[in-house]
């Protein structure tokens, strides 16, 4: 475990760390539940697993004057922006008091406030939105960074090549997360990618890569804090691969045969949560009575919000024309 | 009054709005140190600088999401498309991101861009460079689609276009940049979904957009020669469509012509046809007619590419079917 950055940091931020990550799966396990109860319907693409990084780098922004993007998994990125879960389970079951309205559902969760840009669900097609967020800091002279987070499925996409094109020749403060979970739907990335080392993706447009394991939040927390200020000075695009794992299938309805459990297991042994769990009680940070008080707060925070969710009204029928145009 | 160009009617609505709002910027291919591939963008560069009036590379997904992008959070960019068959690379950006985001968001994003270009045949050019893509994007809700045939309402259109917080598709066409018309020294807006009467006539109503305007004030002269008197009305805005100012014709004329230079299947025209055919149902005296292009690929044979367009004999023919002539 990287120690780094995260010792100097001390307590408070490993407590936030494992609060957030801890959130995420709670919240991750409730929302599989309520699926399964056909409480919600439609694509839901599950965080577990991978908490570590959302939670890792998100903590590096401002969320005053930076971005996050996000692809269609972005349960974690919205909790970890801020997002209230009663809020996302509202989205979720497509309630009225939903962040989208009822509208988005699992895949679409925004807040304008937040500077949370989605939730997009085509693959791909966030990456230059995410870019043009970057022009529109350069345009205005402002300050601020663009995460942009997509998948190993993601990196392919002639969108994602063209972003970083761009990028470059206009020197957008944009840091392109790929969160390589290993499988684009049920296909290991090493058997359709013509490179197994993802960080040199951004070699051709000049753009500078760098592996991190997403399993460890102080390691995610301390290159991103780096990458995120070097890109605020230096107005310029980064690159980082992320290596992490799902847990769970691509979506609810993805019984995940194409690995071994071996493998799963595996991962499962260098669980984000557990480790920065160990590592803290190690240097008496927490104890294991903290940890099972922190997990009950959080599992009623998560309760509460299916609480909220359930009793929450349906959207108005004539709400069905609304939001189309301004 | 002056008289100017399309290509300078269109080129001082966006000088003025830029000189309006700092907010407008201009990107796409060759439009900034070429001067536009049309020249459209004609001395804009030297006026505001490479921050505002930007060259892309050839990236088509890639810029005009990064248009969306930076129009979500608060610049109003002006994307050109060098022609509407090269936004066919970029429509999942403007079907997936632009049309859905306020919607799917609950309301909490707006897209104020403008996504202009030249739509439809030129000449020789055959099939990949010669088409009219506007029931494409006209089919979705979440845009909004101008399509002007004067120089006059080419600047009044665009300005409008410009300003309205929604994603707007602008078409253009090669064939009228050189098209001279009269335009005021003083400011004006022409508004969304507002047709313009072009001619007064009793006996027939002929509805038309864009380009084909002039083929069809060239039919209703040879008709006003053989002793009918066609009202011919221009669409100019078709989404939001002035459905009234149509009916209103046919109410007066009981018989309806349609020419638009598109495909018949799905089209803008054949959408008019059934509106008409609909809400005028008890005034109408014959079916409505359509006269669109041929169900073809444009040819670059200059005989056989004309044969697939809408023409003045075909308008006339059809003109004598609604009004049981001969």
């Amino acid at each position: 475990m990287a120690e780094d950055s995260g010792k100097s940091k001390g307590a408070k931020l490993l407590n936030k760390f494992l609060r957030e990550m801890l959130l995420i799966r709670r919240f991750e396990e409730k929302s599989s539940k309520m699926y399964g109860l056909r409480k919600i319907g439609g694509f839901c693409h599950l965080y577990i697993g991978q908490e570590a990084s959302a939670v890792g780098s998100i903590a590096a922004l401002d969320l005053k004057k930076d971005y996050v993007l996000t692809a269609y998994r972005d349960h974690g990125h919205a909790l970890a922006c801020g997002m209230d879960p009663r809020v996302l389970m509202a989205e979720l079951y497509g309630k009225s008091t939903g962040c989208s309205r009822g509208k988005g559902g699992s895949m679409h969760f925004f807040d304008a406030e937040k500077h949370f840009l989605g939730g997009n669900g085509i693959v791909g097609a966030h990456i230059p939105i995410a870019t043009g967020v970057g022009l529109k800091i350069v345009t205005k002279d402002e300050d601020g960074v663009v995460l942009c987070y997509f998948g190993d499925g993601a990196i392919h996409q002639g969108s994602f090549h063209e972003s970083l094109n761009m990028a470059k020749i206009w020197n957008l403060p944009v840091v392109y997360i790929c969160e390589n979970n290993q499988y684009g739907m049920g296909t290991e990335f090493k058997r359709v990618s013509a490179v197994d080392d993802f960080s040199v993706m951004g070699a051709s447009y000049g753009i500078e890569g760098k592996q991190v394991n997403g399993m460890d939040v102080l390691e995610v927390y301390g290159e991103l804090s780096k990458t995120v200020e070097k890109t605020r000075r230096e107005k310029i695009p980064s690159f980082i691969e992320v290596r992490t794992y799902r847990y769970k299938g691509h979506s609810m309805s993805d019984p995940a045969k194409y690995r071994s459990k071996e493998e799963l297991e595996s991962y499962k042994e260098q669980d984000p949560i557990l480790i920065l769990k160990a590592l803290m009680i190690e240097r008496k940070m927490l104890t294991e009575e903290g940890y099972k008080k922190l997990d009950k707060e959080l599992r009623s925070i998560c309760d509460e919000a299916v609480k909220f969710a359930e009793e929450s009204p349906e959207p108005e029928l004539e709400t069905l024309y609304e939001d189309v145009l301004v | 009054m002056a008289i100017v160009t399309v290509r300078e009617a269109l080129r001082q609505a966006m000088d003025e709005e830029m000189d309006r709002d700092e907010n407008v910027i201009l990107l796409g291919e060759e439009v900034a140190q070429y001067n536009g591939a049309y020249k459209v963008s004609q001395g804009l560069l030297d006026k505001y600088g490479p921050k505002r009036v930007i060259d892309t590379p050839i990236s088509e997904e890639g810029f005009t999401g990064i248009g969306i992008g930076a129009a979500l959070v608060g610049l109003r960019p002006i994307i050109e498309w060098m022609t509407l068959n090269f936004s066919i690379q970029a429509m999942d950006q403007v079907f997936s991101n632009a049309a859905k985001m306020r919607y799917m968001s609950g309301g909490q994003f707006s897209c104020p861009a403008v996504f202009r270009g030249p739509n439809g045949p030129a000449e020789y050019l055959s099939s990949q460079h010669s088409q009219a893509l506007q029931a494409m994007y006209a089919h979705m809700p979440g845009l909004k689609m101008m399509a002007p045939s004067t120089a006059y309402d080419a600047k009044g259109m665009l300005k409008t276009a410009i300003r309205d917080d929604n994603p707007v598709i602008y078409l253009e066409s090669e064939l009228m940049y050189a098209l001279k018309g009269e335009i005021p020294s003083e400011e004006y807006l022409i508004p969304f979904g507002e047709a313009a009467v072009r001619r007064q006539g009793k006996d027939v109503t002929i509805v038309s957009y864009s380009k084909p305007m002039r083929t069809v004030e060239a039919a209703a002269k040879h008709l006003e020669n053989m002793g009918v008197d066609a009202e011919v009305i221009d669409l100019r805005s078709i989404r939001p469509l002035d459905e009234q100012a149509v009916y209103r014709s046919v109410q007066k004329t009981n018989c309806c012509v349609i020419v638009d230079e598109a495909w018949p299947f799905a089209s803008v025209g054949s959408h008019v046809a059934w509106l008409v055919s609909k809400n005028c149902f008890d005034w109408l005296d014959a079916p409505v007619e359509l006269v669109s292009g041929e169900d073809v690929p444009m040819p670059y044979n200059h005989k056989l590419e004309l044969a697939a367009q809408p023409s003045v004999e075909k308008i006339i023919a059809a003109v004598k079917n609604v009004m049981y002539m001969e």
